[in-house]
């Protein structure tokens, strides 16, 4: 069994998203709770606007909780950077007990998933989770400066500015309700511009044990989401799941194609980065669901678990996808 | 004349790594060294002189130009020199273009900070 | 399924480059650049009586600044989008893979950050260069006196 039926379902008590330009200028932009207008946000590096990203995401969300960081027991953050430094240093000063992961683009799903864990087994009242990606900080990292002069292949995907925070309790809906914990899925593909189809087994082999261990069908969801495939890993994995029996072909989309207008904003593939389902979570899908027009979500992370190193060294991508289940009502 | 040359041979050149590119996924830093390489083997072999005469420009623009240089000085030097030239030709030749690189470089460096893409 | 048929079917799912399109536009571009070269061979010919042997390291020079200025006003990345291998494959574009890096890693500090990452992308081609003409030189040397 991958997935764990929380005991006490677990309350998403509030959420706060913050995009970047290009986001801002995408099909969800009323949703996040700031789009920023440079990609600087008045700091230095790209690595302090990250971090002060994360704090705004979470300061945000527990302003709009009414809790204080101190009635956190625990915060669970992650990021794309080496040692994960946008979450390290944009929390420092918020005191709150920190656990820093590193999922890759699954990390809110992952981050999620544990503070999940933390609050149904009673061992925190209150737990945060957040993370955050940068599209300045992560091409640096993984790929070319700035300026450098290259072209994107098709299937390349645009790491999304933006982090997304989620504060966790219990009480009040909507609920998590389960948690299904991925397992590392390496179907060999090596082409770091073709993440999507990297990532995508993953998304499958997770969605699928969801589906086996908790009984339910893939229309029990409303919305099934995944973290960012982009427009070929969704392609995949719609087909993929139907040959299983799963058909979710009306319910199902992947943020990175949600988050932009593929056509209008020249996005390739569709956006990417742990940002990427972070701020369309914490924005547009929390939204729909408080307003009832979703009852029951599936959201599922997927990361591609490489590193600049790995890549020079012409290993595969190994992909990663944690589902979160969440519900408006709970029997 | 001069210019439909460039043009034409300038534009092959870039063509063709542009197919390499798409085709073979080869990464523009690669296609950047096989240009170099290719380049001081047609020089030493003389070829280049040919692309030349025909391309102008067009052949000494592109980095295949950059290779045809190294392989011109050295052997320059060489026979100048002798077997010291072996060392010091390629770069005598080529020390234009890598200073410049360099210094042109480091000053757009350092008054310009790189710019996001929206 | 196996991992071969899994890439086979990814190969089959994802798109490729409109090759066609790419390299008329690099053809087109990369031709202009040179052209822009020959403009400024000739200018220096005429103008400053320059002889053709220096003409040809004048113009490396002057194009390798209008590669770096342009990269530095942000415009080099935007013409590469199109341009594709046609900016990447005059000396104008190995400028810009020397600016670019040094540009982004300032931040880092001005010796460990902007003069150490200058040649992260163009080292190789100064590296498998400078190593090609010596090996030229060391065959010209040894015989080339008899050819």
């Amino acid at each position: 069994m991958q997935t764990i039926k929380l005991k006490t379902p677990v309350s998403i008590l509030s959420s706060a998203s913050v995009a970047g330009v290009k986001e801002g200028l995408g099909p969800l932009k009323n949703f996040y709770d700031k789009v920023l207008e440079d990609a600087e946000w008045g700091e230095k590096t790209w690595e302090k606007t990250e971090s002060k990203m994360q704090t705004f995401a979470v300061t945000k969300a527990l302003e709009k909780a009414n809790l204080k960081p101190t009635d956190m027991n625990y915060i669970f953050a992650g990021d794309l950077l080496n040692q994960c430094i946008a979450s390290s240093f944009g929390l420092r000063n918020l005191e709150i007990p920190f656990f820093g992961l590193y999922g890759a683009c699954s990390t809110m799903a992952e981050s999620t998933s544990l503070a999940s864990i933390t609050v149904s087994s009673g061992y925190a009242d209150y737990a945060v989770a957040v993370t955050s990606s940068h599209f300045c900080t992560a091409e640096r990292q993984y790929r070319q400066p700035l300026e450098y002069g290259g072209q994107r292949p098709p299937s390349a995907q645009w790491t999304v500015t933006g982090s997304g925070a989620m504060v966790l309790g219990t009480g009040k809906s909507p609920y998590i309700t389960h948690i299904t914990t991925g397992k590392i899925v390496d179907m060999g593909i090596n082409d770091a511009n073709n993440m999507g189809a990297a990532m995508a087994p993953a998304a499958i082999d997770t969605l699928t044990a969801h589906f086996k261990d908790t009984g339910r069908t893939s229309d029990f969801y409303d919305l099934i989401v995944t973290g960012d495939l982009g427009k070929i890993g969704k392609e995949i994995v719609i087909e993929k799941m139907l040959e299983k029996g799963y058909d979710m072909r009306s319910n199902y989309n992947d943020c990175g194609c949600m988050v932009f207008d593929l056509e209008k904003q020249d996005m390739h593939a569709g956006g990417s980065g742990c940002g990427c389902i972070a701020i369309t979570l914490c924005g547009f899908i929390m939204e729909k669901i408080k307003s009832g027009e979703l009852k029951n979500v599936l959201f599922a992370g997927t990361g591609a678990l490489l590193s600049p190193t790995s890549t020079l060294q012409g290993e595969t991508i190994p992909g990663i996808a944690h589902a979160v289940a969440i519900s408006r009502e709970v029997d | 004349m001069a210019y439909l040359g460039s043009f034409i041979v300038g534009g092959i050149l870039c063509a063709i790594a542009q197919i390499l590119i798409d085709k073979t996924k080869l990464t523009p830093a690669r296609i950047l060294v096989l240009y170099v390489v290719v380049g001081t083997v047609l020089g030493a072999l003389g070829l280049y002189d040919i692309i030349e005469r025909v391309g102008h420009a067009g052949a000494t623009v592109p980095l295949m130009g950059f290779g045809n240089t190294l392989a011109k000085g050295v052997m320059k030097a060489v026979n100048e020199k002798g077997f010291i030239g072996i060392f010091t030709g390629g770069i005598t030749a080529a020390a234009g273009g890598i200073t410049a690189s360099i210094l042109f470089g480091f000053l757009v460096a350092l008054i310009f900070t790189p710019k996001d893409k929206y | 399924m196996t991992n071969k048929e899994y890439i086979d079917y990814v190969n089959k799912k994802t798109p490729n480059s409109k090759i066609l399109k790419n390299t008329v536009l690099a053809f087109i571009i990369g031709g202009l650049i040179c052209c822009v070269g020959q403009a400024f061979s000739d200018f220096y010919r005429i103008m400053f009586n320059l002889s053709a042997e220096d003409a040809k390291t004048a113009v490396p020079i002057t194009m390798v600044f209008l590669g770096a200025l342009f990269t530095g006003l942000n415009l080099y990345n935007k013409l590469a989008r199109y341009a594709g291998a046609g900016t990447i494959v005059p000396i104008t574009g190995f400028a810009n893979s020397i600016v670019s890096p040094a540009m982004e890693f300032k931040r880092e500090g001005l010796v460990l950050g902007l003069g150490a990452k200058m040649f992260t992308v163009a080292g190789p081609v100064l590296v498998y260069g400078i190593t090609a003409s010596v090996i030229v030189g060391l065959i010209y040397y040894f015989i080339g006196g008899m050819m």
